[in-house]
């Protein structure tokens, strides 16, 4: 029953990928910005978890909804400091200063506590089950129905409440969103703090399943997390967690065929094919209308 | 300015001068014999260094109590070289040139020694590396001996033997998984041998995979190597992800015994694995400080008064290679550096700290490693394996 435990591994990381792929999409949707400092925020997320749980004693669940708070409030600033006044620059100046902010992040975390990795508790027991032969454990699970329930508090968000009527007007047309009386700066950041929640808590469940965090942690799954944005169709929300969901049991399947050295690599031959034949990915309509 | 610096390299090369006119017959002036210690004194990897030096300083303290070598003592001339080649190369040149020691003891890295190795055979010098790994340390690129050169510790190949012997021999295991880094030497000289020497002796490889470096998911790979069913599984790495694999191999029910080399010996491999999961894992090691045999306990004991601190492996090695040296002296009758050559090339199973040892045509040794045991995250003496 070798498959069927790849698939729950494959389904567990890319439970993650997808809820990093959430603050890409939704950031995107609303301003055309591909936020490469979202990683790092997924750091940010595992080392606040880390602190809280070593320093503070808190338990799992406190920690992560802290880990989420203080995301949401870096991820503002960050989009208040860095962002905001490039609102109306060209997009590459955004992005350029997105990768800057990156870097800064990064080195300022090495700067501050050191490049060594730390070990994140173990908190949660260590229990397995076992399903037709495969051994599952408690985090897998547990990490399964933290990732669901967020997404689906997600959806619900953006379909159910005010402000996220507010944030489809702005990724719609921001001009006339602005003119219906939306404040198009609160929207916006609104929409960074909970992209970079989602991401602390992301942050979180990497620490608990993977157990080695350090500063550098979050640009792989932060690249990984673009590549599942850009194939579920980047701006769409449900796009997000799909093509998460599909990269993780990809690669993990990739690594189970034997080719363990070529799975980095699967992530973005993914990529260039999506680019190549349906550049709206999975779930975009073929149209040069905004999402 | 210039002229200045003229007048300092002026008078340098005087007293360069006149000191080497006062040199006698190499590596013996009146009732001493000379011995060059070139160490990582200070630097990047100082730790290594200081390690090793103060097991040379005990080793020398007691062989000059008891009379010396043939009723010589033995002087050490210490340079620092500062975790850097070049001085290791000069401290090197001055040892030889200036010094005239019979014979000069580091350094502690191999890069540090092999900037040291090509002086030592143009002076025709011993040269003892306690602790440099790196092959081309006594055999060049091009396979030809560095005739000068030696090493008291083993390479980093020899502890993939001794734990396919240890696997076979103790555990008595039949089939095996190698999971090792796919790009560093170390992990794939350990991996290379393991496999040479388990198949030699009848196991079967039943899976080898590789990791790269900073992964963090090792999940499905393990699924692949549970589902070849073996009943040991090397993992040759560094702690850092050697960590996460162990923990994550137990998690998904391997639960036979997990071995790895001295890669896995940190602190934060406890961390990272937790004490459970580190249960039934092995490690080869140079020695273990809990090893009950007397010549181990009375060497713990002896630095623990000296030093008032606990030795670690480099404090041994360093301890080790000035009674290497002294019985090879003894042994050649005399500190002339190619006769002590020719006894240290003649060296067979000789009783060290770190386990008896001969040397191999390759100026190797070949000796007993320890096999420490993780048991609830302390890593115990579990056995002594010889390499044949």
């Amino acid at each position: 029953m070798e498959w069927i435990q790849q698939l729950v591994n494959g389904i567990s990381l890319g439970s993650i990928y997808a809820l990093i792929a959430l603050g890409y999409t939704m950031v995107y949707g609303i301003i055309k910005l591909i936020n490469f400092a979202h990683g790092d925020v997924f750091m940010v997320g595992s080392f606040v978890g880390f602190y809280s749980i070593v320093g503070l004693g808190l338990d799992f669940f406190t920690a992560l909804v802290l880990a989420m708070i203080f995301c949401a409030i870096f991820g503002v600033l960050i989009e208040r400091i860095a962002y905001k006044r490039l609102r109306n620059a060209t997009r590459i100046a955004a992005l350029i200063t997105a990768i800057g902010v990156s870097l800064l992040i990064e080195n300022g975390f090495i700067f501050t506590w050191g490049p060594q990795p730390k070990a994140f508790p173990d908190i949660i027991a260590n229990g397995t089950f076992e399903i037709l032969g495969a051994k599952i454990s408690i985090k897998s699970i547990l990490i399964l129905s933290i990732s669901i329930t967020l997404m689906v508090i997600l959806q619900f968000i953006v379909h159910k409440t005010k402000i996220g009527k507010a944030m489809r007007a702005v990724s719609h047309d921001n001009e006339a969103a602005r003119l219906m009386g939306i404040n198009v700066d609160n929207t916006i950041s609104a929409t960074f703090a909970i992209g970079s929640a989602l991401a602390g808590a992301a942050g979180v469940i990497f620490g608990l399943y993977y157990t080695k965090i350090d500063p550098l942690m979050g640009i792989i799954p932060g690249i990984k997390a673009f590549v599942a944005a850009v194939l579920g169709g980047i701006g769409i929300i449900p796009g997000a967690m799909v093509g998460g969901l599909v990269l993780g049991v990809i690669e993990t399947f990739v690594n189970a065929s034997g080719f363990s050295l070529w799975r980095d690599a699967a992530a973005f031959v993914i990529l260039i094919l999506i680019l190549i034949f349906r550049p709206n990915g999975i779930f975009g309509k073929n149209t040069r209308e905004k999402v | 300015m210039k002229k200045k610096l003229f007048k300092v390299l002026a008078a340098s090369a005087l007293s360069v001068g006149l000191l080497a006119g006062c040199g006698e017959s190499s590596g013996q002036s009146g009732d001493t014999i000379k011995i060059g210690v070139n160490l990582e004194l200070s630097g990047g990897v100082a730790s290594y260094g200081t390690g090793i030096n103060k097991g040379v300083q005990l080793a020398v303290e007691e062989i000059n109590a008891a009379g010396g070598i043939d009723g010589k003592e033995i002087e050490l001339i210490s340079v620092d070289n500062k975790s850097d080649g070049q001085e290791a190369t000069s401290g090197a040149i001055k040892l030889t040139d200036q010094d005239k020691v019979a014979a000069i003891i580091g350094a502690a890295t191999s890069g540090n020694t092999i900037a040291q190795v090509e002086i030592a055979n143009d002076k025709k010098t011993v040269l003892i590396t306690p602790s440099g790994t790196s092959m081309v340390v006594t055999v060049n690129e091009k396979g030809k001996l560095n005739d000068y050169a030696f090493r008291t510790t083993f390479i980093d190949p020899f502890q993939g033997t001794v734990a396919a012997n240890f696997a076979i021999n103790e555990l008595g295991v039949k089939t095996a998984a190698v999971y090792g880094d796919n790009a560093s030497d170390y992990a794939k000289g350990l991996g290379a041998a393991f496999i040479e020497t388990f198949e030699a002796a009848g196991g079967k490889i039943v899976k080898e995979e590789s990791y790269i470096a900073k992964d963090t998911d090792f999940r499905s790979t393990l699924t692949r190597i549970k589902s070849a069913d073996p009943e040991f599984v090397y993992i040759p790495g560094y702690y850092e992800e050697v960590g996460l694999i162990v923990k994550q191999a137990r998690e998904l029910g391997i639960d036979v015994p997990l071995m790895g080399g001295d890669g896995w010996d940190s602190p934060t491999m406890v961390d990272l694995a937790g004490a459970d999961a580190l249960n039934n894992t092995f490690v080869t090691a140079a020695y273990s400080d809990e090893d009950p045999d007397p010549i181990i306990q009375n060497f713990v004991e002896a630095f623990k008064k000296k030093h008032k601190e606990a030795p670690d492996g480099f404090s041994a090695l360093g301890y080790d290679t000035v009674y290497l040296l002294k019985d090879a002296i003894e042994r050649a009758g005399s500190t002339d550096s190619t006769k002590i050559k020719e006894a240290l090339e003649q060296t067979k199973d000789f009783p060290l700290v770190t386990g008896a040892l001969s040397i191999d045509e390759n100026h190797n040794p070949v000796k007993s490693a320890t096999i420490l045991e993780y048991v609830d995250g302390q890593m115990k003496f579990n056995s002594k394996v010889n390499p044949e």
